[in-house]
């Protein structure tokens, strides 16, 4: 189901040099588990965000794998140091190829 | 088919005792655990898994793993059918060795979660959730 | 919460239980990112006097976890759906090229209060509506749009992002006037024991709640935070298809979803909510 897939990511604006921080993702997704069964009795096939991966200014920050066991719409709460003022990125990769992205800019003062 | 008297009261006795039990690790929990840990002795402590004792819907509860100085942690739920949940790989820029999510529980089973530690070493932490299955499906 | 003192005998009596485990907070505060201060527990309206006291949200009667993810819009997925909806409320359908903004501008300030006096009489069309009853009557009439599926996705996704934007707001539906045959109606129907277990709402959510039923913690069945994201669901759901899951609970054939008994009843229920704030989109089990 790659349509209707909306990321929501939550960082603060700014931070002091060296601080850690804490990041939230939310993202509307099925993930059809394929262990259900539609009306008619037939297996629903699988259709997961398999992984998800935060950077910060080409640095990995955390990289998940994921399994259907992650609940529909999958959150995630997690820490990042800030080194510097720059740029978070944010991607989630799907069973059926597409790739959903978001970034947030800090800035350390 | 025709199911006598106590044909059918023995069906239902099966079916809460199967009711009650909480649901079993199975042989893919282990090959779960063999892939991410290489066979390797587990220790514990310095891993903390909170989950909560009671779940009020299966589809979605809350977990947090946290593990000091890990290099990843690994989460199953040993009652899936599926065992495996996810793995939370951390960075160089990981502000701390933690991580929640929201994971799927097909009923009342054990959580249990493995970090792998920057030494090489290992060590695990488990936790009995209780699922409630309510009157109301709704 | 002194509430569940001395409850009238039902036949079905068996089927209730005490708490027998401590897990809900019913003390707790519903306080929405840090600052909006929701009303959880209410006077009872005027017209429930002998029946209860005093209101209280389904959140009270939820286990911690749960409650937690409405305490922040962040964590409550519910609010993906309102984002859909603001996309929806924007975008342009039907014959007429017409979106709601087109009509009725910027939400967050003509769809204030809305959702907190509806169901509502319209006197021009001579029958109490439902938000979604609204909707659909405008996108036929001055969109040339189909109108949504009552109960589905789009419609459940575009009454939550109305319905936020009265979200802190005291429930206020009128009862009097021309809306109240279908208020009694719907009053009726509260106290009609449906189904093989004979259940009616009240047996469950007047006399019982606070008890548990299997598993389930019994709420007052207030429907003041609709649509409601469900965990079980992973998803909104209206409160007609609550509705028709309460009743098919009780082994009965159920109303339809947008019938007329259903918005008689969603009027009635409302009403019960009166004073509560909307918490619309809320989160349960």
């Amino acid at each position: 189901m790659a349509d209707n897939v909306t990321p929501r990511v939550r960082v603060p604006r700014d931070a002091t040099a060296g601080e850690v921080i804490t990041i939230k993702t939310l993202i509307s997704h099925q993930m059809e588990s394929g262990q259900r069964k539609d009306g008619d009795g037939n297996l629903i096939p699988r259709s997961i965000i398999n992984r998800f991966v935060c950077d910060f200014n080409g640095q990995n920050v955390i990289d998940i794998t994921m399994e259907p066991a992650i609940s529909t719409n999958p959150y995630f709460e997690f820490q990042a140091t800030v080194p510097e003022s720059g740029t978070f990125s944010f991607t989630w990769y799907d069973d059926d190829g597409s790739v959903y992205t978001d970034s947030k800019d800090i800035a350390v003062g | 088919m025709n199911f006598t008297r106590r044909d059918t009261l023995l069906l239902a006795l099966g079916a809460s005792a199967a009711a009650m039990l909480p649901m079993r690790a199975s042989a893919a929990v282990e090959d779960n655990i063999a892939a991410f840990t290489g066979g390797a002795d587990m220790g514990e402590g310095g891993l903390t898994l909170v989950a909560p004792e009671i779940a009020e819907n299966g589809n979605t509860v809350p977990v947090e793993v946290s593990a000091p100085g890990a290099v990843a942690i690994m989460l199953l739920a040993a009652g899936n059918p599926n065992p495996a949940v996810g793995t939370f790989n951390f960075g160089p820029l990981a502000g701390a060795q933690s991580a929640s999510t929201r994971i799927r529980l097909a009923g009342t089973q054990e959580v249990v979660a493995i970090a792998k530690m920057a030494d090489g070493s290992f060590v695990k932490a488990s936790k009995e959730v209780k699922v409630t299955i309510g009157g109301c499906g709704g | 919460m002194t509430k569940t003192t001395l409850k009238s005998a039902l036949a079905v009596a068996a089927l209730f239980a005490g708490a027998t485990v401590a897990q809900a907070d019913e003390s707790a505060q519903l306080v929405i990112n840090g600052e909006i201060e929701m009303v959880t527990e209410a006077p009872a309206a005027a017209h429930l006097e002998g029946a209860l006291t005093t209101v209280y949200s389904g959140w009270l009667f939820r286990d911690d976890a749960t409650q937690a993810i409405q305490m922040d819009d962040f964590d409550n997925p519910g609010m993906l759906y309102v984002d859909q909806g603001a996309e929806m409320w924007a975008t342009a359908e039907g014959t007429e090229g017409k979106s709601c903004a087109d009509c009725h501008g910027d939400a967050s300030e003509s769809m204030v209060g809305v959702s907190a006096t509806y169901p509502k009489w319209n006197e021009a069309a001579g029958e109490v509506r439902t938000v979604t009853m609204q909707v659909n009557d405008c996108r036929e009439s001055r969109m040339g749009a189909e109108p949504y599926k009552y109960g589905g996705d789009d419609i459940n996704a575009l009454e939550a992002y109305i319905g936020f934007q009265s979200r802190g707001m005291p429930v206020n539906v009128a009862i009097d006037g021309p809306a109240a045959e279908t208020w009694e109606q719907g009053r009726d129907l509260y106290y009609t024991r449906f189904g093989q277990l004979e259940l009616s709402c009240a047996s469950c959510h007047e006399q019982n709640y606070g008890n548990y039923i299997r598993a389930d913690h019994l709420s007052q069945g207030q429907i003041n935070g609709f649509p409601v994201y469900r965990l079980k669901n992973a998803g909104l759901v209206s409160v007609h298809n609550r509705f028709r899951g309460c009743i098919r609970d009780t082994r009965a054939e159920t109303f339809a979803v947008g019938s007329p008994e259903f918005v008689a009843l969603e009027l009635y229920v409302s009403s019960r909510g009166n004073g509560l704030s909307i918490e619309t989109p809320s989160v349960r089990q």
